[in-house]
């Protein structure tokens, strides 16, 4: 693709006119690599990032490496049990530190020249150290650990930004909410599932962003896979709930709320599961009604949620639970991660629903994912002619009462946020 | 190399008519009759597709695999990549299959396990991706014909960062 010089771009970015109901998204926004270097400026270096999940990290020792908006990151729960973010760079000179992507260590020692630190990040020793007598702080021979590190519900995420004042909780408003829906499926608590799925493709980051809460797209993207949930039983319209909503979470967060036709681990049988997924599902539904009520256990037993939390974590309550985060490598290309959560205590059987569940829609061999990825290349290519055809258009819904999940407005949520952040605008 | 079946002294096969099985199957991928295909496979057969990396003990029920189909659902995948609504595959990519290193594992009552290395080609609108690694099968021999009873394809690279996705049988 021709690079677009920086000089030639035409601002706004983004383009609201609410008497005309009209929401347009410039799309030089998806190709332009001086918007990407405003995008890690002004959103990957400030905004609160996903690292990972407690359960990824259950014992002293154990350590993940991660790349985390453009950082190769140690994620580590140390042996005074406190979970831990630091560069994975070593402050000789350099070199990446820790080189496996998982496992469990009493200390990382550094190829290169043998320095070696303990899990809280302090150089414990390194060949010839007599030898060395510089004066200065304590610890700028110590791995540097990121600015911040905190976690709702099992959730961690990093702030690379020192003077970042928002603490996570705040940050992250009303998503909390459906991180508890997910999150309150068990009494025991969640984990993560089978390990990392990464995967790239050839599309701005930002149209995954939009895709993965895009309920326009469903049908026509989908049909495939829906042909599919009526072969194995399903009944499309069977969804337990009318529900049909869209929420502005706050700080750009949004989330659509919805029946579907598939079985829910959680708590909602098909017939593919047989008398047995009724009475397991009936206990489970049981279980939730006791702890929350009726009314919350429906709410977890049978709503499915899509949300993106700003800017790249999605949350996908769905015939499974995925979470998935997603960088630019390029403007046009992007790395994705994807997990899969499940209740720890969950029936070996329910587990096998679940992840039958997961990869017949989900992932790089499901029956959906490869076909929303196509469609988003397929967006990038038409990019190309963007000095003919400027404008993406995001209306959908704009100038009703209500919003309902086919319509765009999660996305003008997102594009609002986006805006706001890129544009350097205070809140 | 050849393989007698423990419980049936009378039913041998040998390597070169594995790679022939093998090589007959890599032709049918690379033409799109996969309908055809599935007849390779037994009823109830498994095919699965674990995660990048992963060792040959890779157990879906654990692991997060891109594939890990029971025959109802492979069957629905030939249906799938055979409508036009299977955007990632339509219009078709262009597919070549290199099948090379067939050895045979063991055999055990009813079944015997072959392995061949594979290196898949996969090419549409303008770039090309590259699949390797690894497949070990568990066969039988029913009535003379060799029939596939689990196919898992390992993939032996870091991640799917260059590839993205597991749309065609590798
Ligand atoms: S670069 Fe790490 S010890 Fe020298
Ligand atoms: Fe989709």
């Amino acid at each position: 693709m021709s690079a677009i010089k920086a000089d030639t771009i035409i601002e706004p970015y983004v383009l609201e006119n609410r008497g005309q109901s009209l929401f347009q998204v410039n799309r030089r926004v998806f190709v332009d690599d001086k918007i990407l270097t405003l995008e890690e400026r002004r959103i990957f270096d400030k905004c609160w990032l996903y690292i990972g999940h407690e359960s990824e990290l259950p014992e002293p020792g154990d350590f993940l490496t991660r790349d985390v908006g453009g950082r190769e990151l140690i994620f580590v729960r140390s042996q005074d049990d406190v979970v831990r973010a630091f560069f994975n760079t070593c402050p000789h000179r350099g070199a990446i530190v820790c080189r496996e992507k998982q496992g469990n260590e009493k200390m990382f020692r550094c190829m290169y020249h043998a320095w070696a630190f303990d899990l809280g990040g302090k150089l414990i020793s390194r060949p010839e150290d007599e030898r060395y007598h510089a004066e200065g702080g304590d610890d700028i021979h110590d791995l540097v650990s990121v600015a911040h590190l905190e976690n709702y519900r099992g959730l961690y995420f990093v702030n690379f930004d020192e003077a970042a004042t928002e603490d996570l909780s705040s940050y992250l408003a009303g998503a909390k909410e459906f991180i508890d829906l997910t999150v309150d499926q068990s009494e025991v608590g969640m984990e993560i599932v089978g390990g990392t799925q990464e995967y790239g493709f050839d599309a701005n980051w930002k149209l995954l962003a939009e895709n993965s809460f895009d309920g326009y797209h469903g049908m026509p993207t989908h049909t495939t896979y829906f042909d599919y949930v009526i072969a194995a039983g399903g009944q499309l319209g069977d969804a337990g709930t009318r529900v049909n909503e869209i929420h502005d979470l706050g700080n750009g967060h949004a989330a659509i709320e919805y029946g579907g036709p598939w079985g829910r681990p959680v708590a909602k049988s098909v017939a593919g599961w047989g008398e047995q997924g009724e009475a397991d599902t009936a206990a489970l539904r049981a279980g939730l009604e006791r702890r929350f009520g009726k009314e919350r256990a429906d709410r977890i037993a049978y709503h499915n949620f899509n949300m993106l939390i700003f800017p790249n974590l999605v949350i996908n309550n769905i015939m499974a639970v995925t979470f998935r985060t997603f960088y630019p490598q390029a403007a046009n290309k992007q790395h994705v991660k994807a997990w899969a959560l499940a209740p720890k205590d969950e029936s070996k059987i329910m587990r096998q629903r679940r992840l039958y569940n997961f990869l017949e829609f989900l992932g790089p061999g499901g029956f959906a994912t490869p076909d929303d990825c196509e469609a988003l290349k397929m967006c990038q290519q038409g990019y190309q002619n963007l000095n003919y055809t400027a404008w993406n258009d995001i209306s959908k819904g704009m100038g009703e009462n209500s919003q309902i999940t086919t319509d765009e407005e999660q996305m003008r949520v997102f594009w609002r946020e986006w805006d706001r952040r890129i544009q350097g605008a205070e809140k | 190399m050849s393989v007698t079946l423990t419980q049936r002294s009378d039913v041998t096969v040998t390597r070169s008519e594995l790679e022939d099985f093998l090589f007959y199957e890599a032709a049918l991928l690379d033409a799109w009759e996969l309908t055809e295909w599935l007849t390779l496979f037994a009823e109830g057969a498994d095919y699965w597709v674990p995660p990048a990396g992963s060792s040959d003990d890779a157990d879906p029920a654990n692991k997060l695999f891109y594939v890990a189909d029971d025959y109802f659902r492979l069957t629905e995948r030939v249906k799938r990549l055979g409508k036009k609504a299977a955007h990632v595959e339509w219009p078709k990519s262009r597919c070549r299959h290199l099948v090379s290193n067939v050895r045979i594992l063991d055999g055990t009552d009813d079944s015997f396990r072959v392995t061949s290395n594979f290196v898949t080609y996969r090419s549409k609108n303008g770039s090309t991706e590259i699949y390797l690694g690894h497949h070990i099968y568990t066969m039988s021999l029913t009535g003379g014909d060799i029939k596939i009873l689990k196919k898992v394809s390992f993939l032996d690279v870091d991640n799917l960062n260059d590839q993205g996705k597991v749309s065609i049988i590798i």
